[in-house]
């Protein structure tokens, strides 16, 4: 690759803009922009068919692209795929491994292939995950195929980790583990993309956070930057009626009931809303902070994205 | 276990839902099975229209009855009892009815194979048998399901063959012709209900049950070439000593109902003792670790064609085996013919045994063709079953990842004609006490190997570029087998055969080695594998 790309390699692990994919009549990815800094966590959240395994496919050169462009580790994911695959380890959201050969075999079998592979920590990896690598593929559960596939990714000495809802179908123990060994990797300095459906995963591990909605990204920032979008919710009696809430800026779902209050409002305008609870003589006052898991529910029930999509282009 | 738990369901809660299962079985089936069943009639009526034609007098017949009545023209055919009254009907059922045996053997167990084992492998099954379904409902509506498949083909078959109207098809003949592929169906639909047991995956147990049709035909072939008994053996054999059109005789059908009846049984006996989902044989823990071998392109295409490799390796070896026997009771066979009629044999420069090795071969070879089908779309198989994305998103490239596959194929190819080569040389030999015939042998064998490598190619540009159409590689084993089998005794027009790529091969021992077809075949081989491994390179990696 000439050396602009390896350059901005540096601070930039994935970069995606513009990019479409149609199946027949499906529009899978519609000018999809994503962006991934070398070193972070990156959430890729999204309801079910969002296209978040077809980013991710085109991201590995599995998949064709129909436009757009798309770098990853300054290399094209199509053209420098082979040179691509052994910097990077990807964790399928739906493992499939041979009926015949064992676990211990399908793992070594990844990492080898990929190139680096550091058979203390293979091992470390199984005894902590509490994987028999001796049973054959056909043998284990939905869980533990998944624990295959993330031991052979961990193991694997590399730059970039893209992981398909890797923890679809893993107990709460598992998760946790998980979750300290992606940390790890951060730490050492490791670029994650991890696309889930959990929300709270995403909010423990996260720095930035993509969220996609029918093949387009329709937020993207850091936690406190979202955060920043979502709204607080209050609930408040006061001595006066407090009916004039509903004029103020940036405030939602009024209700009004013998003397208590109840509105959601956006983050930006807690303070003018506060502070006209304030002229009212507030009693009693309970705010519930802000979580993403009222903005990530906005992107999935149907009318508010479709509002907030109208909103967005 | 089921059975030590106190027994509250009832026999009629075994079966609660198979009426709903044998219409959504139906419904899943409504191309399939029209296709098959259209098929076998169409072939069958129009091979008995084409008689006429063919053979238009009664000296036409009675040579055809002539050329019948040698080793290779009974190992292909049937019982020489037919022979003594070769009209219209007779030769149907004589020269059709062990071919069919085979075909029919292979609808009841593929379809069979597909209701059961496949849907348990995928899981679907179980999704069924959670709802209100009985523990016997699927096994039983899968069985009713090919049952009547079988039993619709022998109302067809009367209907096609009584309505024809041609002098010696007559309707009781053609009720019995009829009746008898039902029962060769039903057997093997029981052996497939059995097979579906004992291993825990759709391949293995239709490699069984598949396995089960060629031990009944190779058993039929060699009885009715020399002695008798061992046909008895056979369902097949059965089936065409009812001598429909000549006898018809109705009681050897009950052999087989009451083979079929057996097996069934067994196979819901067998049933009870396994769980959704495994086979009778538990599943033991392996290693641990990788060895170096297997994290290269070529060992593990290896390590996963492995069974495939095997087994048919071992079935080719037998298949071999078993033909080369026959030649001993050809010899034996030549004995009582006279001299002259053995002279005329050889005008044309090869010897009885030599024309019957030629003839049989074809046939064998086809059988190691379908090998190669289904060992180069393996790749296809481990793409939609997703586990060549994970393959494919390693530092492996798709070109090594495809050309380790391909080297098993190939090599496979080779393999196969060698182990045919070796049953068959190595048993004639022995039978006829001519070390010789080995050499001969191995020789013929492996000229077709270049034919192999061809529909390999074919295989693996359907796979480059048209994925979802790769099963149209199936085209040529069948084609093959029905042209250059039937061909042979129906004696099809030349440009048939052309169509063919096992067509071209020089068919040794009798024929003499010609260089060109080989390379040019070789050469289309080649050429096709380049233009399946580009189309792989440029497209997307999907799993539908
Ligand atoms: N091979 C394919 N052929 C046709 N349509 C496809 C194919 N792959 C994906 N799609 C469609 O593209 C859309 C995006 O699918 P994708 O698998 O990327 O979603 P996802 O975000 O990963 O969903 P999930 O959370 O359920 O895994 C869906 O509408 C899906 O039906
Ligand atoms: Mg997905």
């Amino acid at each position: 690759m000439p050396e602009p790309a390896e350059l901005r390699a540096g601070d930039t692990a994935i970069e995606v803009s513009g990019l479409n994919k149609s199946f027949g009549a499906t529009k899978a990815l519609d000018q999809l922009d994503l962006n991934v800094r070398t070193g972070e966590v990156h959430g890729f959240l999204g309801p079910n068919g969002a296209g978040k395994s077809t980013t991710i496919r085109v991201l590995l050169g599995l998949l064709r692209a129909d436009s757009g462009r798309a770098t990853v580790l300054g290399g094209h994911p199509w053209h420098d795929a082979v040179a691509l695959h052994r910097r990077l380890a990807y964790v399928p959201g739906d493992v499939n491994l041979w009926p015949t050969l064992t676990g211990g075999e399908a793992i070594d079998l990844f990492a080898r292939l990929r190139g680096g592979f550091d058979r203390r920590r293979r091992n470390e990896l199984c005894e902590r995950f509490d994987l028999d690598p001796t049973k054959k593929g056909r043998t284990y559960s939905k869980g533990n195929r998944q624990k295959v596939a993330i031991v052979a990714a961990l193991a694997s000495d590399v730059e970039l980790l893209i992981l398909d809802e890797p923890t679809a179908g893993l107990d709460p123990l598992m998760e946790t583990i998980f979750a300290e060994c992606i940390r790890e990797v951060k730490g050492a300095g490791r670029t994650v993309l991890l696309s889930s459906h959990i929300l709270a995963q995403v909010e423990a591990l996260g720095d930035r956070v993509s969220i996609i909605r029918q093949g387009h990204i329709v937020e993207s920032g850091t936690l406190s930057e979202l955060r920043h979008l979502t709204r607080t919710s209050v609930e408040a009696e006061t001595h006066r009626s407090a009916d004039g809430v509903r004029d103020l800026p940036g405030v939602h779902n009024v209700a009004v009931s013998n003397g208590k209050v109840h509105f959601d409002v956006d983050t930006e305008h807690l303070d003018t809303a506060v502070g006209h609870l304030h002229g009212l003589g507030i009693r009693s006052l309970v705010s519930q902070p802000p979580t993403l898991e009222q903005l990530f529910m906005r992107h999935y029930g149907e009318e508010l994205a479709e509002a907030t999509n109208g909103r967005g282009r | 276990m089921p059975r030590a738990a106190p027994k509250m369901s009832t026999r009629r809660d075994d079966l609660a839902g198979t009426a709903t299962l044998i219409r959504f079985m139906l419904r899943r089936d409504r191309v399939r099975i029209p296709v098959w069943l259209a098929a076998l009639t169409l072939g069958t009526v129009a091979t008995a229209q084409s008689f006429g034609d063919l053979y238009p007098d009664a000296a036409a017949r009675q040579a055809a009855a002539q050329s019948m009545n040698s080793p290779a023209g009974l190992a292909m055919t049937g019982p020489s009892h037919y022979l003594q009254d070769y009209n219209f009907g007779s030769m149907l059922s004589h020269q059709m009815l062990g071919f069919l045996g085979v075909l029919v053997g292979l609808m009841s167990v593929l379809l069979l194979v597909r209701h059961s084992r496949a849907e348990e492998e995928t899981g679907r099954a179980e999704l069924v048998r959670a709802s209100i379904v009985g523990r016997h409902a699927h096994m039983t509506a899968a069985l009713s399901v090919v049952a009547g498949t079988n039993i619709l083909l022998a109302v067809l078959l009367t209907l096609g063959l009584g309505g024809l109207g041609v002098e010696g098809i007559t309707w009781s003949g053609s009720l019995l012709y009829g009746a008898a592929h039902a029962m060769m169906g039903l057997v093997f639909a029981g052996v497939a209900a059995v097979t579906v047991q004992i291993t825990e995956h759709s391949r293995g147990a239709a490699g069984l049950g598949l396995a089960a049709i060629g031990v009944a035909y190779v058993l039929r072939a060699s009885g009715d070439v020399g002695n008798e008994a061992i046909s008895w053996l056979s369902p097949i054999g059965w089936a065409q000593r009812t001598y429909a059109y000549v006898d018809n005789r109705w009681w050897p059908l009950l052999l087989g109902l009451a083979l079929a009846a057996v097996l069934v049984v067994a196979g819901f006996e067998l049933s009870t003792r396994r769980d959704v989902g495994s086979g009778l044989r538990q599943s033991r823990p392996g290693k641990a670790a990788a060895s170096d071998v297997l994290a290269h392109p070529i060992g593990l295409a290896l390590r996963l064609h492995r069974g495939l490799l095997i087994g048919f390796g071992v079935a080719m070896l037998l298949l071999g085996a078993s033909y080369g026997s026959i030649i001993g009771d050809a010899e034996e066979m030549l004995g009582s013919v006279d001299v002259l009629n053995e002279a005329l044999a050889e005008i044309g420069g090869a010897s009885i045994a030599e024309s019957f090795a030629s003839m049989v071969m074809v046939v064998m070879v086809i059988v190691a063709s379908i090998y190669v089908v289904m060992a180069a779309l393996r790749p296809r198989s481990e793409e939609t079953a997703g586990r060549a994305e994970p393959v494919l998103a390693t530092a492996l490239s798709r070109g090594r990842w495809l050309g380790g596959h391909l080297v098993v194929v190939l090599g496979g190819a080779v393999v196969m004609a060698l182990l045919l080569g070796l049953g068959f040389g190595l048993s004639g030999a022995s039978s006829m006490g001519d070390t010789g015939f080995l050499w001969n042998i191995l020789g013929a064998a492996l000229a077709y190997v270049p034919a192999l490598w061809f529909v390999a190619g074919v295989a693996v540009a359907l796979f480059g570029w048209l994925p979802r159409g790769a099963a149209l590689a199936w085209a040529l084993p069948v084609y093959g087998f029905v042209v250059g089998y039937l061909g042979q005794i129906l004696q099809f027009p030349g440009w048939m055969n052309n169509l063919s790529p096992f067509g071209h091969v020089p068919q040794l021992p009798a024929d003499e080695l010609t260089w060109t077809p080989l390379v040019v075949l070789t050469l289309l081989a080649a050429a096709l594998i380049v233009l399946g491994l580009a189309g792989f390179r440029r497209r997307s990696v999907e799993m539908t």
